[in-house]
């Protein structure tokens, strides 16, 4: 296992460095000159340009400016955001809860529902369930959610007025971010309608950011469950007399999972992706929102740091499921 | 003679190749439906000047915020209404389906041919080149793509054309890795080995011997890209950075209706709608042509 995990490590590296280095070619490839761009300072004088250039670097070689990059990185150092002058790790670390919690919600509705919809439609194969989830899950599968995101904006905050249009809560509370997860930090506040606000809040976006996710979960659980209920084990463990239901809760759904666990772990990138919209529609003070209006304001050392931090943290994630998958299939492993 | 008849054959067993196809691509009955909608697609985008039944910039001042026919206040002019500034909703959806199927076509062409190339020599020479090439594939596909495509859109700047070839970057490692995937299982063949001591060279060898036998996965890909091509160029268009206004692409008509969320419905749902049926379309007809090429991929 040790070994499984060192090669695993070792496969990352060059991986890691690439996406340092197109952060860091990034600055250095837009059109217009990098020092106004990264320094954000405009009528500079040719003297001020010139020590702005040594402080930041452009003065030096690419390869020592790359050198220096990763070593700022490895300390921790990964520039000042232009518009708000506060560090730029600071601010991810700052917005970072509020995806994690969208995105944590998306992923467990999108596992409850897809997981047992997956199983029923392959259990009951050709059935009107299974025509009817599967239907859904293509149309879920080929939802531009931004607009899937509108919609339900009309129906619950427009015309049904039950939730609200944007936020993480309504600006009645206020209490300090203990934990950056408003759920947690609603009901640790003590403030009456504190939690139902901020679950209110959260509710849409979750749903919207879920919907492809449990698409793709539902499809593949399907598929898997099909596989191995075909296989011999589960035709012996019907033909020694055990109930149906057991069988395929207990010998087939443990070996589908295996796959399934995958495609959860994967859908990391597609939530990452969803969030830049969901967070956009919702006004959700997430990474995501944060990204797109860097992109927006030119304030490049944040676009350059973010996709840096958030490429960085789909393969950890990434990294994790093949170790899981491992972990359950000592075939990988050894392989 | 004996000429003749061998070319006959070959046409005979490409008829009966097709018929085959044909035959198990429509025992998928949604595959069918939708190669129906996309044709219906094709042909409002190809007679969009002679079916719409305005321009679709066109802006009537008096006629802002219209709703759509059935509904109360509606026009006989404007069956689905009009945006903000009084343009004919059905004349842009029309003209809209020019953007998409544009998007899919060109997006598609250069990823599928960027990364047939990149996939073939990595697959056929191995070793170094294989090394270095798939690690590249891995770097990009380690962003997230809606994220590095509006990073690539931000060094480019904003527009259809640099959408176009983001979102073709970012699709382009699939391909590669299908196509990488398929020449190494193909090049230790027999009839590889046959070509190559018949003195076919390494391009005649990549891609006139072996790369027409691994075309099935790339076809189903393919479509696949095509309708994450129409959503990804949407989603661009919606957040500002892909065609911009006045353009009638649906993503951009979004973007432009948000506004009107709560009070016009109709300029925020139908081209959505449009969205997700173009997309919907392409696959129903992906999923029957796994089907129907690539009996590996089949679904149970």
């Amino acid at each position: 296992m040790i070994r499984f995990l060192l090669t695993k490590l070792l496969y990352l590296v060059p991986t890691f460095l690439g996406i340092t280095l197109i952060a860091f070619g990034f600055v250095r490839v837009l059109p217009g000159d990098p020092v106004l761009l990264m320094a954000g300072e405009r009528g500079l004088t040719p003297e001020r340009h010139a020590e702005l250039a040594a402080q930041l670097g452009f003065d030096r070689p690419m390869w020592a400016q790359y050198l220096e990059f990763l070593t700022r990185l490895l300390h921790g150092d990964l520039g000042n955001s232009l518009v708000t002058k506060k560090p730029v790790l600071a601010e991810f670390f700052a917005l970072f809860p509020a995806t994690l919690e969208l995105a944590f919600v998306a992923i467990v509705i999108a596992t409850v529902i897809g997981v047992p919809v997956g199983v029923l439609a392959a259990v009951k194969r050709g059935s009107w369930f299974d025509q009817v989830s599967m239907t859904a899950a293509l149309v879920g599968f080929s939802m531009p959610i931004f607009w899937w995101g509108l919609l339900l904006i009309i129906l619950f905050s427009g015309i049904l007025q039950w939730t609200p249009v944007s936020g993480r809560i309504s600006l009645l509370y206020f209490f300090p971010a203990q934990t950056g997860f408003m759920l947690i930090d609603s009901l640790l506040s003590g403030q009456k309608g504190a939690f139902s606000s901020a679950l209110s809040h959260l509710i849409l976006p979750s749903i919207v950011l879920a919907t492809i996710p449990l698409a793709v979960i539902a499809r593949q659980t399907r598929s898997a469950m099909l596989e191995v209920m075909g296989e011999d084990y589960v035709r012996t463990a019907r033909a020694k007399g055990l109930p149906r239901a057991r069988v395929v809760m207990v010998h087939a759904l443990r070996n589908a999972m295996i796959p399934v666990i995958t495609t959860i772990g994967l859908q990391v990138g597609v939530l990452m992706a969803g969030a830049i919209l969901t967070e956009t529609i919702f006004s959700w003070p997430g990474i995501g929102k944060w990204m797109i209006d860097s992109i927006s304001r030119r304030d490049y050392p944040v676009v350059q740091s973010g996709l840096l931090l958030i490429a960085g943290l789909v393969m950890l994630v990434n990294l994790l499921v093949d170790l899981t998958y491992g972990l359950i299939n000592p075939r990988i492993r050894h392989k | 003679m004996t000429d003749t008849t061998v070319k006959l054959s070959d046409a005979e067993i490409r008829a009966q190749m097709l018929r085959d196809f044909w035959y198990h691509f429509k025992q998928n009955k949604g595959a069918v439906a939708g190669l129906f909608v996309f044709i219906l697609l094709v042909i409002a985008a190809v007679l969009a000047p002679l079916l719409a039944p305005h321009d679709p910039t066109e802006q009537f001042r008096d006629a802002l915020l219209v709703p759509p026919v059935w509904a109360e206040n509606g026009r006989a002019g404007f069956w689905l209404g009009t945006d903000a500034v009084g343009r004919d909703m059905l004349s842009r959806l029309i003209y809209g389906a020019q953007y998409s199927l544009f998007i899919g076509v060109v997006v598609v062409s250069i990823a599928l041919s960027g990364g047939i190339f990149v996939g073939m020599i990595a697959g056929y020479f191995g070793g170094w080149i294989d090394n270095l090439i798939m690690r590249v594939m891995d770097v990009i596909l380690a962003f997230p793509s809606l994220l590095l495509a509006l990073v690539l859109v931000a060094i480019l700047g904003p527009g259809l054309t640099n959408a176009m070839i983001a979102i073709a970057i970012v699709y382009q490692p699939h391909f590669a890795r299908l196509a990488r995937a398929a020449v190494m299982g193909e090049k230790e063949r027999e009839y590889v080995t046959a070509a190559r001591v018949a003195g076919a060279g390494n391009l005649r060898l990549m891609f006139k011997t072996i790369l027409p036998n691994c075309l099935a996965p790339l076809i189903v890909q393919a479509t696949l890209s095509f309708s994450s091509a129409v959503l990804d160029s949407a989603a661009l268009g919606f957040l500002g950075m892909g065609a911009q206004p006045p353009a009638s692409e649906w993503g951009t008509m979004l973007a432009e209706a948000r506004e009107f969320i709560l009070r016009a419905w109709w300029v925020v749902t139908f081209p959505g709608l449009a969205i997700l049926i173009s997309v919907l379309a392409i696959n129903l007809m992906g999923d029957g042509l796994r089907d129907a090429l690539d009996p590996k991929l089949k679904k149970s």
